[in-house]
């Protein structure tokens, strides 16, 4: 019985994200091994995954020519499982790995949460949370029989860095195929260039704007704020409604969960739907004209005003002090 | 017999919902809420009544895994914006149920009206709002034998091909060519929902839903979970509001954020 990682590399180096991974089955009795889609990792890379305390390695290089669909790396992924002898596969929930692991899951016959946001032993059995409804509900549950059991985490839920040793051994293995599918073919992939913003879903510090902010060319003060922090900018449903911005950036139970450290919240009254998708942001931070609005119950610090006023003297006073 | 296109679908608590626990402290208390389509099911059924037209003799069918005694209303709803025939896959614990056995309940049901080079394709939403997993489509998928294209914002048809664009974290935009039948999940943004009319009520009342037994306690063939408990998340404490003028606020907000919570 092993835990199998799927860690995500960027710019040469495993991502925050799977080190949260790597943290949780530190915390877990069974040995851990690790997989990427990529080249052979660099020596830098190979030591700091050995330091990590992963007894194996696995690794495919796709070819220019593979399409990196779902089937495809779970064409990679479904033997790898089985000749690792993995019963539980940790990764991050976003939407490479929630379409490829539920192909390996439904191929195995194996069971998948997503959006987890606590994994622990307690003696014999691992137990696991999840946020129901966006948030409204918290669900715990213990998992049963022998897996394989896939559990896709939610970002920046998992705060522990993991341990780190030196001279362990490890055991590095490439020849995993890929197999195309030639059902499906890649076109197109295109990052939008002005968005160099982090990920909302993956964002330490997010700030977000409403009807209160007027109209859609006042988001500008948000972007600013946003720069200033290194942050990601949300929205409410009603100016993605309105079409200010796009869905991508909604918050909200029809939009995205967030749990970011900061959340201030510009201009937003505060909906359920809305409330329920970040009420679990450490900080919470509420400027709304109205002292009434439902916000200000679930916010740390408030301020009564015009978002329009208080957002560009915010980012003055955060630009003095960082 | 014509083609089919079928749309998969989840009746959900509004949006609006606030919940009670039941008393076991493993299920909650749903007497109070409202049901609805998902809303990201509702883009699924529009693009199927779009390209109706498209697919000669085409039917469309939708399905959903749920308690009949209320999941025949999400069904009726869809039959009167424009579905033709409705499936009801009757389930006793609606909530917690593995999404394995959901989409095991799905493919069986959609093998068994007939074979897949009969299909157009499969539809669904990117992701039910009280869950919020998304896995059945993909699970699906794979139970099918179907290529996969999740959370499409633009779809354009032709025969025997489908170009999915699909929207991804971090703002990457990639175009898929798929190749049908394919198992492919709708996203806000591909279409306009209608509300059904009228006459759309009227003509639902007359159409076929069809009922499948499905689930049997113990049955599961898949790996699985307990659920241990169920909790309201935790309140939060009373907000502090800043004082004195705007400026002087800000300049207090500034300093809690860096010294009292340290998150900047």
């Amino acid at each position: 019985m092993k835990t199998l990682i799927i860690v995500d590399i960027e710019s040469g180096k495993i991502k925050k994200t799977s080190l949260e991974l790597v943290s949780i089955a530190q915390s877990l009795t069974v040995p851990f091994v690790g997989a990427y889609f990529g080249p052979e990792p660099t020596s830098e890379l190979k030591s700091e995954i050995s330091a990590l305390g992963f007894s194996e390695f696995y690794f495919t290089t796709p070819t220019a020519q593979q399409a990196l669909t779902a089937g495809s790396l779970a064409s990679f992924l479904s033997p790898l499982i089985a000749k690792s002898q993995s019963s539980i596969i940790l990764a991050t929930n976003h939407s490479t790995n929630r379409d490829s692991l539920s192909l390996c899951a439904a191929h195995l016959k194996g069971a998948i949460l997503n959006d987890v946001t606590h994994v622990a032993q307690t003696g014999a059995h691992i137990e696991i949370k999840k946020p129901l409804y966006a948030g409204k509900i918290l669900s715990t549950y213990q998992l049963k029989g022998n897996g394989p059991h896939f559990i896709l985490t939610r970002p920046n839920q998992f705060s522990n860095l993991p341990n780190t040793q030196s001279h362990l051994s490890m055991a590095l293995f490439e020849g995993f195929e890929l197999s195309g599918d030639n059902r499906i073919k890649i076109v197109e992939s295109v990052k939008s260039s002005s968005q160099a913003r982090p990920d909302l879903s993956e964002a330490n510090i997010i700030v977000a704007g409403g009807r209160g902010l007027k109209e859609a060319s006042n988001f500008k003060h948000l972007e600013n704020l946003a720069d200033t922090l290194g942050a990601s900018v949300g929205a409410s449903r009603a100016v993605v409604d309105a079409g200010w911005v796009g869905h991508d950036k909604q918050v909200g139970q029809t939009g995205k969960t967030v749990a970011p450290s900061l959340y201030i919240a510009a201009g937003i009254s505060g909906a359920i739907q809305h409330l329920a998708g970040m009420s679990s942001s450490k900080v919470i931070v509420a400027i709304n004209t109205d002292p009434a609005a439902p916000i200000f119950q679930k916010a740390t610090y408030g301020i009564v005003g015009d978002a329009l006023e208080v957002l560009p003297m915010l980012n003055t006073e955060i630009k003095a002090i960082l | 017999m014509g083609q089919k296109i079928y749309v998969c679908l989840k009746q959900v608590p509004d949006t609006e919902a606030r919940f009670k626990l039941g008393e076991d402290n493993k299920s909650i208390d749903l007497q109070q809420v409202k049901w609805v389509v998902n809303p990201y099911d509702e883009y699924a059924i529009e693009e199927a009544i779009k390209i109706k037209s498209s697919f000669a003799d085409s039917q469309i069918f939708v399905l959903t895994v749920g308690p009949k005694e209320r999941a025949y209303e999400a069904l009726r709803t869809a039959l009167a914006m424009g579905a033709d025939e409705a499936i009801c896959i009757d389930s006793p614990s609606h909530t917690n149920l593995n999404p394995l056995d959901i989409a095991k309940a799905l493919a069986d049901t959609i093998l068994a009206e007939g074979p897949l080079t009969d299909v157009v394709t499969v539809l669904a939403g990117k992701v039910s709002i009280d869950q919020g997993a998304g896995l059945v489509p993909s699970l699906l998928a794979q139970l099918l034998n179907l290529p996969l294209a999740t959370m499409a914002t633009k779809i354009s048809w032709s025969q025997g091909m489908a170009t999915v664009t699909r929207e991804l974290e971090g703002s990457v935009m990639e175009t898929l060519e798929v190749g049908l039948p394919a198992m492919i999940t709708c996203n806000k943004g591909l279409n306009t929902p209608r509300y059904p009319s009228l006459p759309g009520i009227m003509k639902a009342k007359k159409k076929i839903i069809k009922d499948v037994t499905f689930f049997v306690e113990g049955a599961s063939p898949f790996s699985s979970w307990d659920l241990s408990k169920m909790e309201l998340p935790p309140e939060r404490p009373q907000v502090t509001l800043l004082s004195g003028d705007t400026q002087a606020q800000v300049k207090e907000l500034v300093k809690k954020l860096r010294e009292e919570s340290k998150v900047i």
